[in-house]
């Protein structure tokens, strides 16, 4: 079910018990998801699929226990 | 405070993969290792007679400290990745109205991870124990980034949105699937079959765990109070 927001984002009962955490996470911008975004692909992208070979050899057993297709 | 989404990942993913890793040593690289024999032929599964039985036995994690240390550090690189990416996932979720985000259905999110980015691809893909030989590498790879992409829009579809549309999450997850993975026309594993169903019964399951771990810790971490 959808959760009826205002418009600043927050739901009644979180306006009422959690003011301090509620706007320091409405106050996100799409800045630090964008940015958690590409920090997230360039880390799997250097222990999932990159193919150079120090790599390959040090991640090896944790792409094959993590079903990375390996080599 | 936009730096706690970026803490709240890497703290949820040193979490999950250090329990992550403290479960794969129990369970998947003991049985990696025992695979390992019979890639290197010093265990033969069908010995010159025919006979399909061969020793069982793991040597156990044996003795290689840095081998196994690249082991926990990958694993911790690999869920401080996926951390990221589920909260960037939970805050856009949660900016745009969707939901809430609490510890609990963290849980739930973790879940949904573990189903899109590791049970929809180990389908056409299983996890592969040593000594196995698979399609081209470049076009496992291929499939397995475009199931993942889609299984995680397909799960997340399904999870927030209402009416008709949400039937396209079920498409978006089963259409990789129909698909197919690319596969070889001929068998090459050299390991006892029984062995290459423990290990990926033991990879999926210890994933599931990470994953739950992730998305309760990340959700956590991010919910918490004065962090």
């Amino acid at each position: 079910m959808r959760i009826e927001t205002d418009p600043s984002g927050m739901t009644g009962h979180r306006r009422r018990h959690m003011t301090t955490t509620t706007q320091t996470r409405a106050d996100l911008s799409l800045m630090p998801i964008a940015f958690a975004t590409l920090a997230g692909l360039m880390l799997l992208f250097a222990s999932g699929y990159a193919q150079a070979s120090v790599l390959h050899g040090a991640a090896h057993d944790q792409r094959h226990a993590m079903a990375f297709p390996c080599h | 405070m936009s730096a706690k989404l970026l803490t709240s990942a890497v703290f949820a993913g040193v979490v999950a993969g250090l329990i992550a890793a403290l479960l794969q040593f129990y369970f998947v690289i003991p049985t990696l290792l025992e695979g390992e024999f019979f890639e290197s032929g010093e265990r033969i599964h069908f010995v010159t007679d025919g006979s399909p039985q061969s020793e069982r036995g793991s040597p156990g994690l044996g003795g290689d400290f840095g081998r196994h240390a690249m082991t926990v550090g990958f694993n911790i690189v690999t869920y401080i990745g996926f951390g990221f990416l589920l909260l960037a996932a939970m805050a856009m979720t949660e900016m745009k109205g969707f939901t809430t985000i609490t510890a609990r259905s963290g849980i739930i999110w973790g879940l949904g991870g573990f189903i899109a980015i590791q049970l929809a691809p180990a389908m056409g893909l299983p996890p592969v124990l040593p000594g196995t030989i698979g399609a081209e590498v470049e076009a496992r790879q291929a499939w397995w980034l475009g199931t993942l992409i889609a299984s995680g829009l397909g799960v997340w579809m399904i999870a927030f949105l209402r009416g008709p549309i949400a039937l396209v999450g079920v498409v978006l997850l089963a259409a990789p699937q129909f698909i197919g993975a690319p596969q070889l026309d001929t068998y090459w594993g050299v390991a006892p079959p029984e062995l290459s169903a423990q290990f990926v019964s033991y990879s999926l399951g210890t994933a599931a765990v990470g994953w739950t771990c992730l998305g309760f810790f990340a959700a956590w971490f991010w919910t918490r109070d004065n962090a």
